[in-house]
């Protein structure tokens, strides 16, 4: 590593930490992308499965090169703006919807040394960014001036915000509990208490003494990705296809790109406040980052198998949903947790 | 001139701009996403500031939840932009002088010996979160007022279900009585309309 810093520092001078940071953001950025296509291609896979059909079979060796091929059609093909549309914002609009989805990745660590920014607010910072993500999707509805892009937007702002609450409360929970907002002290949080000690620290992870908060953001969470049964606002046996119906070509790919780079993120950021990020669950075996991706996958799958399992939610069950179930549920096991922390019971010394 | 104050005007410039945008722009939509672009800028300055706490919340409020529902209300309203620039030169002279007011009273403020904080008082010592410096002074020296807050945005809230709340729903019955004496012409209009040609 100092030989790489010493050879970066040669060469480039005094613009090495720029290009550094740079590398890394590529070094992200990169096996994402990869991911996401490689995500479609198991969706469609396991989906198959599920619904015993075989899914793509055709390109290359078990359709392994699907994705590849998808991205290729997509970059090809025109993108064609309608003639009444908002043109400078109906251009705009994917780029919104993909920027914060990678932007977020910028505090997420992958190990404790392993991370692009390890700053004091990290939690902070992703629920500012990710909150973000709607505005590409409103802004898409409205700048294609039709009506089905349009009820699609508006469902998915109404979703988005009322989602958002919940799931913040969850966050609160967590770093009520952990006492940081910092991501990677969050984990270490979750390597210490009585299990861990035994050498059972999966025991000990977040997602048992806060069981219902790590129920509510996963399926927060599921509604803020926009994803089954919560797709209204894509919902396309009533409204086509939502938001992007007027998208073709790589637009349409970016949104795309957004709404599975954002699951990743998603089911990482699970993995990480509730689940214990890199660590190991046993004492035996060591942590490392293969352990963040065995998480990682598991709850990626949970959200494919959600998709195949469930039918959609309809729009008043959803609201009620969010609002009359999620949001007393929060705000009662903040209490239970702040009084928990106070009492002499309590386990996060 | 340093890194930090290139970055500051170039941030003070797309705030400047946007702004101005935000009372310029034709478009109501344009508008309220000119006032996002200034928001987020404003974010750039306070984090520039190291009141990184300050920046992310403004973002997490305005640009997260505000401007999302600002922009969704406006999405659907249709504003007659002619109407509104009605008058204009009437209202001027009052609206330059409310404005006038505006900047003499920030003046006195910024400029006031109050505000003005040594810069090396300014600077937090390393290692203390920004985060948990502002929750204890919150909780500490500004409990007060800043429960009183609280209280207020709590009293906006009850206002606001109190407002649009409109009573249990009453459930839905038919009465057989009525409906099996219901004749055809007290339900049916036949109407007549001419035949439509192109």
């Amino acid at each position: 590593m100092d030989a790489l810093m010493n050879f970066g520092l040669g060469i480039f001078g005094g613009a090495w930490p720029a290009v550094w940071t740079l590398l890394k953001i590529v070094l992200i950025v990169a096996p994402l992308m990869l991911g996401v296509a490689y995500l479609t291609y198991f969706e469609r896979k396991v989906i198959g499965f599920m619904q015993v059909r075989i899914g793509p079979n055709r390109v290359g060796p078990w359709g392994l090169i699907q994705p590849i091929a998808d991205g290729l059609k997509l970059l090809l093909k025109e993108i064609i703006v309608p003639t009444t549309a908002n043109k400078g914002i109906f251009i705009i609009a994917p780029m919104l919807a993909i920027a914060p989805a990678l932007a977020a990745w910028a505090v997420v660590p992958f190990t404790d040394s392993l991370v692009v920014a390890n700053i004091d607010a990290s939690l902070l910072y992703i629920m500012a960014i990710t909150s973000m993500g709607v505005y590409g999707i409103i802004l898409s509805g409205w700048a294609s001036n039709s009506k089905y892009a349009f009820l699609g937007a508006m469902r998915s702002a109404a979703q988005m915000v009322s989602y958002e609450i919940s799931m913040g409360f969850s966050l609160i929970c967590v770093l009520m509990v952990s006492n940081s907002l910092n991501l990677v002290d969050i984990v270490n949080v979750q390597d210490q208490g009585r299990f861990a000690g035994w050498g059972l620290s999966f025991l000990s992870w977040n997602w048992l003494p806060l069981f219902p908060m790590f129920i509510v953001y996963l399926i927060s969470g599921t509604a803020e990705l926009n994803r089954a049964p919560f797709d209204v606002a894509e919902g396309e046996s009533e409204i086509v296809a939502g938001f992007h119906v007027e998208y073709s070509g790589m637009a349409f790919a970016l949104f795309f790109l957004a709404e599975y780079a954002n699951m990743i993120l998603v089911s990482a950021l699970t993995s990480i406040l509730f689940m214990g990020g890199w660590l190991s669950p046993v004492g035996f075996l060591p942590d490392g980052i293969l352990w963040l991706f065995i998480k990682m996958s598991a709850i990626l799958f949970l959200f494919l198998w959600f998709r195949a399992t469930f039918p959609r939610y309809r729009y008043d069950q959803l609201m009620r949903l969010g609002w009359k179930v999620f949001l007393p549920i929060c705000l009662i096991w903040l209490v239970v947790v702040g009084v928990w922390m106070m009492s002499p019971l309590n386990i996060w010394k | 001139m340093d890194f930090q104050t290139a970055v500051f005007f170039f941030l003070s410039a797309i705030l400047i701009f946007a702004s101005l945008r935000v009372i310029t722009a034709r478009n109501p939509v344009h508008a309220a996403l000119h006032l996002i672009l200034a928001f987020f800028t404003c974010g750039g300055i306070w984090a520039l500031l190291q009141a990184e706490f300050l920046a992310i919340a403004i973002i997490l409020v305005y640009v997260g939840a505000v401007m999302v529902l600002f922009l969704f209300v406006v999405m659907m309203l249709d504003i007659n932009i002619d109407r509104i620039r009605q008058g204009f030169w009437n209202y001027l002279p009052l609206g330059a002088l409310l404005g006038l007011l505006m900047v003499l009273e920030m003046g006195l403020v910024l400029g006031s010996k109050y505000f003005q904080i040594p810069a090396a008082e300014a600077l937090v010592p390393a290692g203390i979160s920004n985060t948990k410096s502002i929750g204890a002074l919150m909780f500490t020296d500004y409990v007060y007022p800043f429960e009183l807050a609280s209280l207020i945005l709590l009293v906006g809230m009850i206002a606001a279900i109190v407002l649009t709340h409109r009573g249990p729903k009453k459930s839905k019955y038919t009465n057989p009585n009525q409906q099996v004496f219901v004749k055809a012409k007290d339900r049916v209009r036949v109407l007549q309309m001419p035949v439509e040609k192109d």
